[in-house]
């Protein structure tokens, strides 16, 4: 895997750093490759603004901290107007559809947008809290950067005992969703549909 | 000795630094730590207070710095292999038992999760800007060990070393952590206990009749005895003499406060670890340690890439400095460049030790982020240039 560079962005509470560490450790303790996440600390708790950094590489990660992103996950619409101006040409952005208003400032860049409304998914589960279970198995559809395998272990042990079944659910149901994007990326009005499509 | 597994969490982890260092401490025989819990630091001992009663041990949150630091040399002189954690307000408040503790031959390690500073300054953002303070921050003659990890699995690894360290030497070892590495996480692969080589306490094996607490044999380390096991026992931030007791006259004096310095330096070659990379032929070498040494890196790597002949040494080991390393460096490279997140420390050593023979250039930073290589890369290429001093 090519030197990546990701950021995972959102509010307190959405699990913008647990997700950020089930992709790292998909990668570095699954996959065979190396991974190095940062967080934003800051004296925020839930609700703040809240950032995980990610970088994703076959060979040693130096510098720990992402200068120009080629895959952004914002989840909150604070979280996108700050950081989304430094997404990398040609680079991909999910959003957390429902939280995240895309503006068009962002197609010049020649920008791949991928939308998802997680929270709304994980709410359908039984359980809010897993959105970021939902978020990474989108993710991992959508940029075939990682195994989906390797990343359901890293949920799998990852997560408390109690709630692992809901999360792989969630996983599954992200990974589903982000296998449709892909053939059709969404339009807000496709996305309403496909919220609506279950496989089973 | 090898590691006792109860504290060993085998496994591959994906962590962060300052877990990685607690997990070092557990695997390293460490049942006791007290701490004044602060920003960087605090994930250390939070994770040591809920692991630690799982493997018989103990943790106490102390009312300041001060208690912190000296409670935990009292544990060390009830038995038990000790540390504390702290950043760069507390570990200012720390100096006098960090004294205390070299003068007292009191093994133990202190954990500086370095932030930006002076006094509360950036607290949850990185600073190399701690590293003459491990040094020189107590007062009188004394020699310390300082190691600086630049990974989580660093955090792990050197960790147990520290510990190994301060048993061997009977000192305090100052583990300069900074707030980038204790916050970044990685994969940390942590050994079978069987794997991990572990200093066991120097105790005496002489009879009570024969014990003397500051005796040496020939070797400058005395063997302790621990408090309560029958033996004399008396210990003092006084100069003492052999038995332990005041002794307050220049020779003793002398003698003691001279053992405490050659202890380390005689052992400098062995304690002093670094890494090096394309030493031979350089013209530039690259002296960096903890975070910045892998922002450097990038720098390195950039400069090698048009044409420029970069080598790289990497301290880990701070405290004692390798002179020798940079001495013999200094006769043939034509200069050294120094970047580190302060406005200018352990470029100080290099230049003393360079002593005029390779030109010294440091790249400073006042902290609160890290390095642009960039930035690092310039002044490579200005030391490049340079005339041989």
């Amino acid at each position: 895997m090519q030197l990546t560079e990701i950021r995972v962005a959102g509010f307190g509470g959405q699990g913008v750093i647990l997700s950020a560490i089930l992709l790292g450790k998909a990668a570095s303790i699954y996959q065979g490759a190396y991974a190095t996440m940062t967080q934003n600390f800051g004296p925020e708790a839930r609700g703040g603004a809240c950032s995980a950094q990610l970088i994703l590489s076959d060979s040693p990660v130096l510098y720990p901290y992402v200068t120009s992103p080629d895959i952004m996950v914002v989840m909150s619409q604070e979280a996108y107007v700050r950081f989304a101006p430094e997404l990398k040409d040609g680079g991909t952005l999910i959003v957390e559809q429902d939280l995240v208003r895309v503006s068009d400032t962002n197609t010049n860049k020649n920008i791949q947008v991928y939308s998802i409304p997680a929270t709304r998914i994980a709410e359908e589960l039984g359980k809010r809290m897993i959105l970021n279970s939902v978020m990474v198995g989108f993710f991992t559809a959508v940029t075939h950067l990682l195994d989906a395998d390797a990343v359901r272990k890293a949920v799998a042990d990852s997560v408390p005992k109690s709630f692992l079944d809901l999360n792989l659910k969630a996983f599954e149901r992200g990974l589903e969703f982000g296998a449709i994007a892909l053939t059709a990326p969404p339009s807000a009005a496709d996305a309403e549909l496909l919220l609506e499509y279950s496989p089973e | 000795m090898k590691a006792d597994p109860r504290g060993v969490l085998t496994g591959t982890h994906f962590i962060d630094g300052d877990h990685a260092c607690c997990e070092g401490a557990l695997a390293a025989g460490a049942r006791f730590a007290a701490g004044y819990p602060i920003t960087p630091s605090t994930e250390i001992v939070e994770r040591f207070a809920s692991r630690v009663p799982t493997v018989g041990g103990t943790f106490i949150q102390m009312e300041d710095e001060l208690a912190a630091s000296i409670t935990l040399q009292g544990a060390v002189w009830g038995g038990a292999k000790a540390f504390t954690v702290t950043s760069g307000p507390g570990f200012s408040l720390m100096m006098e038992h960090i004294g205390y503790a070299a003068m007292t031959e009191t093994p133990c390690v202190f954990v500086d999760v370095q932030r930006g500073g002076p006094s509360t300054g950036l607290p949850t953002l990185p600073a190399q800007a701690d590293m003459m303070q491990a040094r020189w921050g107590s007062h009188g003659d004394y020699e310390i060990i300082a190691l600086c990890p630049n990974s989580p699995q660093e955090c792990f690894d050197l960790t147990i070393k520290a510990f190994n360290f301060a048993e061997e030497f009977r000192v305090p070892v100052m583990f300069m952590m900074d707030e980038v590495v204790g916050h970044m996480t990685e994969k940390v692969v942590i050994p079978p206990a069987d794997q991990i080589e572990v200093f066991p306490r120097k105790h005496t094996h002489k009879s009570v009749e024969d014990y003397l607490p500051y005796g040496t044999n020939g070797d400058q380390v005395p063997e302790m005895a621990h408090a309560g096991e029958g033996y004399n026992f008396h210990v003092t931030g006084l100069t003492h003499d052999e038995r332990g007791y005041p002794n307050m006259t220049p020779p003793v004096q002398d003698k003691l406060v001279r053992r405490l310095q050659n202890k380390i330096r005689d052992a400098a070659d062995r304690i002093s670890l670094f890494e090096e990379d394309q030493l031979e032929g350089a013209d530039v070498v690259v002296v960096s340690y903890g975070i910045t040494s892998r922002v450097a890196q990038r720098a390195i790597e950039a400069a090698r890439e048009s044409g420029l002949h970069v080598g790289k040494l990497r301290l880990i080991t701070a405290w004692p400095f390798p002179e020798k390393k940079i001495r013999e460096l200094a006769a043939k490279v034509k200069s050294f460049v120094v970047p580190e997140l302060n406005l200018g420390q352990m470029v100080r050593e290099v230049e003393r030790a360079a002593a005029g023979k390779a030109r010294t250039f440091a790249v400073s930073h006042a902290g609160g982020g890290v390095h642009r290589p960039e930035d690092i890369l310039k002044v490579i290429v200005e030391a490049s240039r340079c005339q041989t001093a």
